[in-house]
């Protein structure tokens, strides 16, 4: 007889197996977030937003109260809902196009306002819905369908580094940290701080998420944790980046 | 803090901007997130000044997407929002208004429209009525009033709210630059003091209980899977719509009875053609008048029973016939001629309007 591991609490059954492609990391962050809402015993004022892109099929994931919004638009959605009732702990999920491109503005201005609202981004360097364009985060020289011989930084840019951003552009009471599906532990931690961070009043929170699509990059299962692992770390650097009035995990003390 | 912005009622001498911030007030508006954008920026200047003195909220956001979709998280919140714009702005505002017409949302927003296309003029225009009305990627399942006068701003105004949460769909004011800015009087009152009942706003999230084990959660998408499973919603939608229309359509008329050329006409432009058709009228000329008040849903029973009585309409607007591609699909089939005088982004007098009916009657 084989045990399944059991699924969060505030996960709503009926609705899995889960909508995603295998492989894709949506499943595990979604899965580090319903423990974090577990754990804070906050699943009755938890609204969760989710964008278009593969995010959107997270709409019936939780039990949770939900709304599924536009390109780049769920920062707003979750701004206005949380300045109509404070009470509500907004979550706002978007991945990397939503969060760097098409709804950069809203990111910038939400954090800039100090928001307190948690935004999580999943950033898995290209366009997955859509059926795997360039993104913001594409890495240099990755292939995608619309950097077909590889992203070149001189025509394109450099990868976006989100949290750094938000770090820069948020005042004191911001948490900012970036985690990654290969480290789920802390990952659910970095979460449930940036939860934590929301409730006690202090400002924005907002954690990037390395994440997996084997479907786009083409990768079996060795290569994309490879890609995840290996790859992606060297360009987005994985932990906390601004933590309010308190130390950094993994910081000395004293 | 004071319990009631307005005992009463009261006779005052405002711009409509001013007008349209007093009525969100005493209609029970609880947040306004606003983008600034000309002519409507004193509705933010007025609320900003009053909501706070009655536990009110504002947020100034980064642009009129913003505005649009906080408005629509305020609504989820279960709080009385609303939002103001008006051209290039109200461009901008058709994607969030596609969202709410997805889900149903109470939103209200004030257009104040200003010329067009694009920037064109921050003053005056009747140009932004098809994307009023029809804008966004959907079908146009919202609310529109077409206010002629101050009075009328702030009747209808109370009445959005009411209207929005009542059917839930977007519902819209629209106003213009003339409305906006200029100064007249009007009596400004407490609803209750004439019976108005207002509709209470209900919280879409954060009910009472914990999702899934007290009541289910809820969960709204604008996303479907299969083109079925969307048709089945829209029709469900329209269905809700074509009922109520009915009932949410207004419109106002005179002298039908006696005459074969009716005067059609809408908002502000509205005050000239009535005083062109009363003075017509009294030099033996038999003209009528008709005035659509909401432009979406369109009062199409009263329009195709004139359409099917008279000879001849003649369509007035401060546009190239955005009113009149809305009357010709309404009338479609009735005998009535379509005559028009347009003014694209320029304002009509009574003279324009009786040198053109005298024209054409030769």
């Amino acid at each position: 007889m084989s045990v399944q591991p059991a699924m969060p609490k505030s996960w709503r059954v009926d609705t899995k197996p889960h909508k995603f492609c295998p492989g894709c990391g949506h499943g595990l962050v979604l899965k580090a977030l319903g423990q974090a809402i577990d754990e804070l015993g906050i699943q009755d004022r938890a609204v969760f937003g989710c964008d278009i892109g593969c995010s959107l099929l997270a709409w019936d994931f939780f039990n949770v109260d939900t709304i599924q919004t536009h390109h780049g638009r769920t920062t707003p959605v979750i701004t206005g809902l949380k300045r109509a009732n404070p009470n509500l702990i907004g979550i706002a999920y978007m991945g990397d196009g939503g969060g760097y491109a098409i709804g950069s503005q809203h990111l910038v201005n939400a954090a800039s306002r100090n928001e307190k609202i948690t935004v999580i981004l999943v950033n898995n360097t290209q366009y997955g819905m859509t059926g795997g364009q360039m993104a913001p985060t594409t890495l240099p020289g990755q292939k995608t369908e619309t950097t077909p011989y590889g992203r070149d930084p001189e025509k394109t840019g450099y990868p976006t580094q989100g949290p750094e951003m938000v770090a820069a552009i948020t005042r004191e009471g911001a948490y900012v940290a970036r985690g990654t599906v290969a480290n789920l532990r802390q990952l659910k931690n970095y979460l449930k701080k940036a939860l934590e961070n929301q409730m006690a009043g202090n400002g924005f929170s907002f954690v990037e998420v390395l994440s997996t699509c084997p479907t786009n990059w083409r990768t079996n299962a060795e290569e994309t944790w490879k890609m995840v692992e290996q790859e992606l770390p060297k360009y987005f650097k994985v932990g906390e980046i601004k933590v309010p009035g308190g130390q950094k995990e993994g910081e000395a003390n004293g | 803090m004071p319990d009631k912005p307005i005992e009463g009622e009261k006779r005052v001498f405002m711009t409509g901007n001013e007008v349209v911030a007093w009525a969100a007030l005493v209609a029970g508006a609880e947040i306004m997130y606003g983008y600034p954008i000309t002519p409507q920026n004193e509705i933010m200047h007025y609320w900003t000044r009053l909501a706070p003195k009655y536990g009110r909220e504002f947020l100034q956001t980064e642009d009129e997407l913003s505005a649009g979709f906080t408005t629509i998280g305020g609504v989820l919140a279960g709080r009385k929002a609303f939002t103001a714009t008006a051209g290039p702005g109200n461009t901008l505002m058709q994607e969030p208004m596609s969202m709410a017409e997805a889900m149903r949302l109470p939103t209200v927003v004030v257009i104040q429209q200003r010329g067009g296309p694009s920037t064109a003029t921050v003053i005056y225009s009747q140009q932004e009525v098809t994307m009023t009305t029809l804008g966004g990627n959907g079908e146009g399942l919202r609310i529109v009033y077409s206010t002629a006068n101050h009075q009328e701003l702030f009747d209808y105004t109370i009445k959005a709210f009411n209207t929005a949460w009542k059917y839930r769909f977007p519902t819209f004011i629209l106003g213009d630059g003339y409305q906006a800015k200029m100064r007249e009087s009007l009596t400004i009152y407490d609803p209750a003091s004439r019976g108005i009942e207002l509709v209470e706003a209900e919280p879409y999230f954060g009910k009472p209980g914990v999702p899934g084990v007290d009541r289910p959660p809820t969960q709204l998408r604008n996303t479907y899977n299969v083109e079925e499973e969307l048709y089945e919603v829209l029709e469900g939608y329209f269905k809700d719509y074509a009922k109520i229309a009915p009932e949410v359509a207004e419109h106002e008329a005179f002298g039908l009875e006696d005459s074969d050329l009716v005067v059609i006409s809408h908002g502000v432009v509205s005050r000239a053609c009535k005083a062109a058709v009363k003075e017509l009228r009294e030099e033996g000329i038999k003209v009528g008048y008709f005035r659509p008040i909401t432009l979406r849903p369109l009062p199409v029973e009263a329009i195709r029973e004139t359409a099917n009585k008279v000879r001849r309409f003649l369509v007035v607007e401060s546009a190239q016939g955005q009113l009149a591609r809305l009357l010709k699909e309404a009338a479609f089939g009735c005998p009535v001629e379509m005559l028009d005088l347009f003014k694209p982004g320029v304002g009509i007098t009574a003279e324009d309007v009786v040198s053109r009916v005298k024209e054409i009657a030769g």
